[in-house]
């Protein structure tokens, strides 16, 4: 886990992550300009810091109602406002990017932050951005999947050798600068299906798991699948970590969470996936089987270390900003996870 | 409530002959109902690939977007080689998986021969279901010998649909009625 930059003796890694997504706050109808979006996510990794999170990251996406589509600048703007906590990409679209370019940023605020940042590479769960940025939607798997070899290989030597279909070669090249200690932790972003949870254990690389709704043991399925590829494939799972991310909201009661969080996912979904989000599955959130991270302090304790029973996972990440969520519930948010769940969390969770 | 009424085919006139008829009906009976007209045949719909329906531009996205925001459903569709036309699966694929959801959908189906009367059941109710909508069972199945001229000319014909209507709005009203009351009882 260390070339990872993970100390299992601490126990569950806790983080935040936000799409960057800019959208109207349901109770109001109002929007925030653009530049307040992006200083608010600033703030809100300052105030993730604070809390003593381990970890925040920033979402690309390049469509209506978001942010954040350079990411990567958000994130170096993040590494200059913070001193601790591990900062990244959630995740970075490494299919209709350069590799090269991509690992130029990330090195590079990996440096302005100490050593701080990671990418988690995804393949785009929207693919408007293809034709914005000049690919074919035709090419999505192999885009991904000849990116993504590349991307590791340029982290695991200074100089590379390599040729593909969707890049001029490289021929002894340098890419510069390196990251402190030499290499960075890539991910592999996974949505919930087991097929792209095979594809990253078989390549052997960490996998950052996103998920929606659903009963946690549908999810240890996916995590199972990882970790029987990775095996096949000739690596250790045990050295290889998983991160979960998905909903969060805490709130006095689970009803005041259920009630609070409720408008700010069923609109926001609405306004980015043209669909809402059905109450009767929202209603099934509060419940402990269920992988949504909703409910009293107490009640998250108890499901995220009963995630952690069922997965054996090395970080969880939180989006509790979804949706035009006002600041003050996001600080009211971090401070329960600060003075109440995490606590708890890395007592339950950390190895003597 | 909100009703859109898709004619499914590009080819023909029958189809869009019997969903006449239903907007006929629904504009004499049901005057608070909005009722919109959606005949393939005067829209430019690509082929779905793969996009999220709010993605595509034109006719394309005019097109889906209408049938997320409806109530119901009313879908006529003609018999194609035992099955509904290419024009009217491709809607099916340009949409989200459960985009039918909380939604009423009720056929009308025509047909050159008696023979394809089971084809709503094996063919399009299963896509119906699988996309969670609300099924009108009963569904009207018009012949050819009933059509004359661009005309109805088969009472029974025009009594089916009539009673078609009513149930399609019939239901949309109860499963407003009870989703408002269940979820008011999530109090959330």
């Amino acid at each position: 886990m260390e070339q990872y930059r993970l100390n299992p003796h601490k126990g569950l890694e806790f983080g935040i992550y936000t799409l960057g997504d800019h959208l109207p706050d349901p109770n109001t109808g109002e929007r925030i300009s653009t530049q307040a979006r992006i200083h608010q996510i600033i703030e809100y990794a300052k105030l993730a810091e604070q809390a003593g999170l381990d970890f925040f990251s920033v979402g690309e996406s390049h469509q209506d109602y978001f942010a954040t589509q350079a990411h990567s600048v958000v994130l170096a703007a993040i590494a200059q406002a913070t001193r601790k906590i591990k900062i990244a990409s959630s995740s970075t679209i490494i299919s209709t990017s350069d590799p090269v370019r991509v690992y130029e940023d990330f090195a590079t605020i990996d440096l302005i932050s100490g050593g701080r940042a990671e990418i988690v590479a995804g393949r785009a769960s929207r693919i408007g951005l293809f034709e914005l940025l000049g690919y074919d939607v035709r090419d999505y798997e192999e885009l991904f999947e000849e990116k993504f070899e590349l991307l590791l290989q340029i982290n695991e030597q200074e100089i590379v050798n390599w040729s593909g279909e969707y890049r001029a070669p490289l021929r002894n090249a340098k890419v510069l600068p390196r990251p402190q200690g030499g290499s960075m932790p890539i991910w592999r972003a996974v949505g919930g299906s087991p097929a792209s949870a095979i594809k990253a254990g078989m390549a052997g690389v960490p996998m950052f798991m996103a998920h929606l709704g659903g009963p946690v043991s549908v999810f240890k399925q996916t995590i199972d699948a990882y970790r029987q590829a990775a095996r096949q494939a000739g690596h250790d799972p045990a050295q290889l970590p998983v991160a979960t991310a998905g909903f969060f909201y805490a709130a006095d009661t689970s009803q005041q969470a259920l009630q609070e969080l409720y408008p700010y996912i069923n609109e926001g979904m609405k306004k980015t996936n043209g669909q809402g989000f059905s109450k009767q599955l929202f209603a099934q959130g509060i419940d402990t089987r269920s992988i949504m991270n909703i409910g009293s302090p107490q009640q998250i304790i108890e499901k995220i270390l009963y995630q952690h029973e069922m997965f054996g996972h090395q970080r969880y990440i939180a989006q509790i900003d979804f949706g035009g969520m006002p600041f003050d519930k996001l600080q009211r948010n971090i401070e329960l996870i600060g003075t109440e769940i995490l606590p708890a969390i890395r007592k339950y969770t950390a190895k003597p | 409530m909100n009703i859109v009424l898709l004619s499914g085919s590009i080819v023909g006139s029958k189809t869009r002959t019997a969903m006449n008829e239903a907007m006929q009906v629904l504009a004499d009976k049901y005057p608070d109902v909005t009722a919109t007209m959606i005949d393939l045949a005067e829209y430019d719909v690509q082929f779905s690939d793969g996009r999220n329906y709010l993605e595509y531009p034109g006719d394309t996205g005019y097109v889906t977007s209408a049938i997320m925001s409806a109530d119901a459903l009313m879908i006529g569709t003609p018999v194609f080689q035992a099955s509904i036309p290419a024009t009217l699966k491709n809607i099916f694929d340009l949409l989200p998986q459960n985009a039918l959801l909380d939604k009423v959908v009720s056929m009308i189906v025509t047909a050159g021969s008696p023979k394809h009367f089971l084809m709503p059941e094996q063919q399009l109710k299963p896509i119906l279901a699988y996309m969670k909508a609300h099924i009108v069972q009963t569904y009207v199945f018009i012949e050819e010998k009933d059509f004359m001229r661009k005309q109805i000319v088969n009472d029974d014909v025009k009594f089916r649909i009539e009673r078609l209507v009513e149930d399609t709005v019939t239901l949309t009203e109860t499963h407003a009625q009870i989703r408002e009351t269940k979820e008011a009882a999530y109090d959330f």
